[in-house]
């Protein structure tokens, strides 16, 4: 299949058209794998440090189920406000030591992991944070009512009746880090934005920055559905489910 | 049963210190049920909340079969809330669970296998008169059902007490009615202590045996439900029963003289006192305004009614007043 493509686009006489086809065919699916596998991932990752966080930034605070120090909180802020507030170009170079010292390089596509982890961990801190808020307050003093530990509460109550929301702010964290992704051709890594950047920014080729951006957008529509669906589909309180 | 002795609660706000309540000392005895009523702000869901310490009081002790909650650790206290349930306003379902599911829920905090809590629940179900409604959810149901539930889920536990905070306010007439039957139902069957939070007289009068009247944070008024309802003594008991106020109709009348009739527990059907007074004495009264309310039997309120200023009002006083559990004041 892959040579018949490849001879039938050796019998082009346009150039550009030629390695716009070339590239299509050629590296363009497998920067896909590369742009959705190391989406994914960094999102899970983000996910299983910005959960338990997100939840201490409620349940710790002073009227929470488990009230943490001030001065623990106040860390835990600061600490999410800082990464937050550093561009994610720049957090890339910054994460070097650290991709080092975890996966031995620091370049590469799972390089990319790494900075994209720190850059999506606090961001999914303050999602899950805001959908814990969203809880009534009435459903945990029942459940205090009840003889619920703390820990119950949380893992019984509060991330169970918020899992709708957070479904639909853990799409927005995943299509978040796609675009983040697309950074990665700088440090060597691949995936769509690579070849945007790669063929469309340095070689001045548009045609394969276009196709780039197009596979970019559908795939931010595919997540956003797929979201929107699955958190559709869990909302008890939706009377069709 | 349970003890409630100089219970005080403040609230350290941003405005200064808020009195919730105000030295609270209750009795309430095995198998009442037992009605606190108050205006809104008076202080009721902070007193009940203080009952199963989801509020701390800031002074005075709670004390249920002997031992004082005030005093036990947090693993007693939850213990103890397994003793002691509650149902809410809102109901307070857990709406991702299905109503099985809701019923399981306090057996699966205290440890209870699945298929125990499972059976147990589909017991529940079936006293609380919904067992078809084992696999939906809460949001499929309406207020009463789901109150229903939330009595379920109260019930897993086997409490002893069951506290009620404004369980019924949500629900329409009917709905209420039907509620109010089930926990009346509860406490005989079951043999549950029930303490209901309510702003609504209809709800201690069908079904309370004992009431408190709170206002302001303080208990103004406590005891049997008849007794502190015929005879309400503060303002804020006179409020309750009599909503309308009818004292407050005072018309300008010429040639008239405007008297009050209270009904202080007179057996109305017995005794038409006003129409036998008109036939007696040959003096005719207009009604001008009344309030009054059947409890049991005897008539409780007043009547405003007047009469020709030329007629014998000193007559008609005594006339009337000689009626058992009649009152006739001038105005």
């Amino acid at each position: 299949m892959l040579d018949f493509l490849n001879n039938y686009i050796e019998t082009i006489d346009n150039q550009l058209l030629h390695d716009a086809l070339w590239v299509t065919v050629n590296e363009v699916p497998f920067a896909i794998w590369e742009t959705i596998y190391v989406t994914v991932l960094s999102t899970l990752f983000a996910v299983i440090l910005g959960l338990p966080l997100g939840v201490l930034l409620v349940a710790g605070e002073k009227n929470g189920v488990m009230p943490l120090p001030s001065w623990l909180m106040s860390i835990i802020n600061t600490v999410i406000n800082l990464l937050r507030s550093i561009p994610f170009l720049i957090l890339m170079i910054m994460a070097f030591p650290l991709t080092e010292l975890i996966l031995g390089t620091r370049i590469g596509t799972v390089a990319m992991i790494v900075p994209l982890v720190i850059a999506a961990f606090p961001f999914v801190a303050r999602l899950v944070e805001s959908s814990l808020r969203e809880i009534n307050p009435n459903i945990i003093e029942a459940a205090e009512s009840m003889g619920a530990t703390p820990f119950q509460i949380i893992v019984k109550v509060m991330i169970p009746e918020s899992v709708p929301s957070l479904i639909s702010n853990f799409t927005i964290a995943i299509t978040t880090v796609l675009g983040y992704s697309a950074m990665s051709g700088i440090i060597g890594g691949g995936g769509l934005g690579k070849i945007a950047i790669n063929y469309g920014y340095y070689r001045y080729r548009d045609a394969e920055m276009y196709i780039s951006v197009v596979l970019l957008v559908l795939l931010v529509i595919a997540f956003q559905s797929l979201g929107n669906y699955l958190a559709k589909k869990s909302d008890k309180r939706l009377k069709n489910n | 049963m349970i003890k409630i002795e100089n219970l005080t609660k403040t609230f350290n706000t941003a405005g200064g210190e808020v009195h919730a309540l105000t030295d609270i000392s209750l009795n309430i005895e095995k198998g009442d049920i037992y009605g606190i009523i108050g205006m809104s702000g008076a202080g009721k869901s902070t007193l009940v909340r203080c009952i199963n310490m989801l509020e701390r009081p800031s002074e005075g002790k709670v004390i249920i079969d002997g031992s004082d909650l005030t005093t036990l650790s947090p693993a007693e206290l939850r213990a103890m809330r397994r003793k002691v349930t509650m149902i809410f306003q809102s109901f307070n379902l857990l709406m991702q669970r299905t109503c099985l599911k809701n019923i399981c829920f306090p057996l699966e905090l205290s440890g209870v296998s699945k298929a125990e809590a499972k059976e147990r629940a589909m017991e529940l179900l079936e006293i609380v008169g919904l067992p078809d409604k084992a696999n939906a959810y809460p949001a499929q149901l309406s207020g009463g059902q789901m109150q229903r539930i939330a009595i379920a889920r109260a019930l897993a536990t086997e409490p002893e007490v069951l506290l009620c905070d404004e369980a019924t306010s949500a629900l329409d007439p009917k709905t209420t009615q039907s509620i109010l039957s089930l926990i009346k139902d509860i406490n005989k069957r079951l043999g549950i202590t029930v303490i209901i939070i309510t702003h609504q007289m209809s709800v201690v009068e069908d079904i309370c045996n004992r009431v408190a009247i709170l206002d302001n944070g303080y208990v103004v008024e406590e005891g049997n439900v008849t007794e502190v309802f015929s005879n309400p003594k503060s303002d804020a008991a006179k409020r309750l029963v009599f909503p309308d106020g009818a004292e407050t109709l005072l018309p300008e009348l010429k040639g008239q003289r405007i008297f009050r009739v209270v009904y202080n527990g007179a057996v109305a059907a017995s005794s038409p006192a006003i129409t036998n007074m008109a036939v007696d004495l040959g003096v005719t009264a207009n009604i001008l305004g009344a309030s009054t309310k059947a409890i049991g039997e005897k008539a409780f309120g007043s009547i405003l009614l007047s009469i020709p200023a030329d007629a014998d009002f000193a007559k008609v006083k005594e006339y009337l007043s000689s009626q058992e559990n009649i009152i006739v004041e001038e105005v």
